[in-house]
């Protein structure tokens, strides 16, 4: 119950911060979409034992944090929070790859430790990157943009609907499970036998729901897709704008709508940094050079 | 068991992409044939339902942990294999956007071991060739039966119990083993194949019974309540799915194909079983034979183009001609072979790129400290409030 009100919290922190209107957040959601992609896979792309070659790659969630006044704070803060299953899987690296690339003093630093820093590092990067996707997006944008991208029109809707619901249901689960907690003497989680009912009753509640929804949709003149405006009942509008709940109809709207200069010069030059780090190891470089100016 | 991008290889999260988005493709197509945008509202509001039932927690008896329900074969089992795929693939969507689990390029993989085996492998060979035989009489719709099984809501329970569990197994057994196959594929890990998969099975043996055990419970309930709402996606040809697709009979040869796929879908268990065992006795052979077969060592590293082209693109531009991949001939594994003085200068080099990002980040955030209208987060919160009205 505290993870469903946590959980969201931070949907809703990461909604508010979409609703700037930075630089950053005019761009294309396709644009943004793109370059995200292209980072992750430049990133994911290199050699297990990198790690200096990976640190030019912060530039890139630093800028688009930066230009896009978004806190870091709301990245690190999840960034904490490490996947446990990341680490179970690279904490074996030191275990079972003990060659020795590197001896700094009497400290010996084995393959295996450089390669769990490096899946530490990449973990840093990709989810950073992901999260400031979203986070300067927000989620009606983005389904918009992906859907100019290709993705068929059903996955589509199908977003958006399960976007629109997971705060009524959230809530309702919310709701049922304080009224459960307020019953009972025992802390901590519920039993089996309280929860199977438990996530039965809340299941009927949802068919219910689903089809009244339906009837309600059918009655509007639902015919398997979303007309733009349809989150909001608002015209839509240019751009990204304040209000959520239109901007999936304006990005809807602006399906002829080509690529501006700006958006163009965000791609371009990101893409083609992400190439140039990806290349060329520009921090060893710096380290010579560095190295021999000090003799 | 969320896969994550930092421990999977571009190649691996292509393939894995691939293979989701032609199962998602096949699943919308197939949703269109039959006519099933009825149920377009139904899957935004069954996978809200999932997203919410997930972040409940129960306790597991006998061990003082707690877990909480995955969902992928309670989808399954009632929106069917196609629109429960499409769901449960828009389920992980928005937690690999908003909860950074997983990982956009690991999207592929996830929706893959989630949702492809639990919809398109457990429910049609496990759960259908069980539950259905019980639930088969229960509408207008359905062929002429024996009177008994109609009507009989107690056997049909009974049914539907083995075989949301026993599908709730296979399901996570099969997803588990996609993890170990597509983690040791990408070449990240040093873990070996056999120990991981060791690590992964039992442990998602435990969570599978568990999981069965709440579905079935879960699915029980919602049958002994609204046994309508199930009977259309188990029985097919059912009485929601014929009354829409023009009353198809069903073939004939159902029964005895349900026993084939029954029989090899306990085959496919056992072999699951001694595989591992094998695994365990033969750790050496068998790891040889998955980089054999998965070509791992190559997979991994779909870079010798791109590093050839990179260390000749570096020769042409390189103002220190000596450091690092000078050699294009053995463009794999540098790191190992590279001498103490160029990993020093990527130690310095690197310590010094993180200085600059970090001051460059510093004037960035610092910048919008003067710069940020301070009331715009706020009038936005206060504007947000939805109208939730259904």
């Amino acid at each position: 119950m505290g993870k469903l009100d946590s959980s969201i919290r931070e949907i809703r922190e990461l909604e508010n911060l979409a609703r700037e209107t930075s630089f950053v957040h005019r761009l294309d959601p396709r644009v943004k979409v793109i370059a995200t992609f292209a980072f992750i896979a430049a990133v994911v792309s290199f050699d297990r034992y990198e790690i200096a070659a990976l640190v030019p790659y912060l530039f890139f969630p630093i800028f688009v944090a930066g230009a896009g006044g978004l806190p870091l704070s709301a990245v690190v803060k999840r960034l904490l929070v490490l996947s446990p299953f990341v680490v179970l899987v690279g904490i074996f690296n030191p275990l079972y790859d003990r060659t020795v690339l590197l001896r700094i003093g009497g400290l010996a630093i084995t393959g295996g430790w450089v390669s769990f820093a490096a899946i530490l590092v990449r973990y840093v990067l990709t989810v950073s990157a992901a999260l400031l996707l979203i986070a300067s997006t927000g989620f009606y944008t983005l389904c918009g943009g992906i859907e100019r991208l290709g993705v068929p029109k059903v996955f589509v809707v199908q977003l958006l609907l399960l976007y629109r619901y997971i705060f009524v249901l959230t809530d309702e689960a919310s709701r049922m499970a304080r009224a459960r907690a307020q019953r009972s003497f025992r802390r901590g989680p519920m039993e089996i036998r309280v929860f199977v009912p438990f996530a039965g009753a809340l299941l009927l509640r949802t068919v219910e729901r689903a089809q009244r929804i339906y009837q309600a949709m059918l009655a509007r003149g639902f015919d398997g897709t979303m007309k733009a405006g349809a989150f909001g009942g608002v015209a839509p509008r240019a751009g990204s704008s304040g209000d959520e709940a239109g901007d999936y109809g304006a990005a809807r709207a602006n399906l002829g709508r080509s690529i501006r200069f700006s958006d163009a010069l965000f791609l371009g030059v990101w893409v083609s940094l992400f190439a140039l780090f990806r290349f060329v190891n520009l921090p060893a470089m710096l380290g010579d050079l560095l190295l021999r100016a000090a003799g | 068991m969320h896969m994550a991008d930092t421990l999977i290889s571009p190649v691996v999260g292509g393939v894995m992409w691939a293979a989701t988005a032609g199962a998602a493709a096949y699943s919308m197509k197939k949703m269109k044939d039959e006519f099933d945008d009825r149920k377009v509202p139904l899957m935004g509001v069954m996978g809200a339902f999932i997203f919410a039932a997930q972040m409940i927690n129960f306790s597991i008896p006998g061990t003082g942990s707690s877990g909480h329900l995955g969902g992928g074969m309670i989808l399954a089992i009632l929106l069917g294999p196609f629109a429960g795929f499409l769901t449960i693939a828009s389920v992980l969507v928005v937690q690999a956007l908003f909860f950074a689990d997983g990982g956009l390029l690991a999207l592929g993989a996830n929706i893959f071991n989630l949702g492809f085996f639990p919809c398109f492998v457990a429910f049609p060979l496990i759960f259908r060739s069980i539950a259905g035989r019980g639930l088969v009489g229960g509408g207008p719709g359905a062929v002429q039966q024996d009177a008994g099984a109609h009507g009989s809501p107690g056997r049909s329970v009974k049914a539907l119990v083995p075989a949301s569990i026993l599908a709730s197994i296979v399901g996570l057994q099969l997803g588990a083993f996609g993890v170990v196959v597509e983690t040791i594929s990408s070449g990240i890990s040093n873990l070996p194949f056999s120990k991981f998969l060791l690590l992964m099975q039992p442990i998602h043996l435990a969570i599978g019974v568990v999981e069965g055990f709440v579905t079935a419970g879960i699915v029980s309930y919602v049958y002994r309540a609204k046994p309508d709402i199930l009977e259309g996606s188990i029985v097919r040809g059912g009485p929601a799915a014929s009354a829409l697709s023009g009353d198809r009979p069903r073939p004939a040869a159902r029964p005895a194909m349900r026993k084939v796929l029954l029989v090899l879908g306990a085959l496919a268990v056992v072999t699951g079983v001694v595989f591992s065992w094998f695994a365990s006795t033969h750790p050496d052979g068998l790891e040889w034979s998955v980089f054999r077969v998965t070509g791992s060592e190559e997979v991994a590293r779909p870079g010798s183009g791109i590093h050839a082209f990179a260390s000749r693109l570096q020769e042409r531009m390189s103002f220190l001609p000596d450091y690092g991949f000078k050699k294009a001939a053995e463009p794999v594994n540098r790191w190992p072979a590279v001498d103490a003085g160029s990993s020093v200068s990527g130690l310095v080099g690197g310590a010094f790129t993180l200085c600059l990002a970090g001051i460059a980040g510093f004037f960035l955030l610092k910048k919008r400290g003067f710069a940020k209208g301070r009331s715009r987060r706020a009038e936005g919160r206060a504007g947000k409030t939805p109208r939730w009205e259904s």
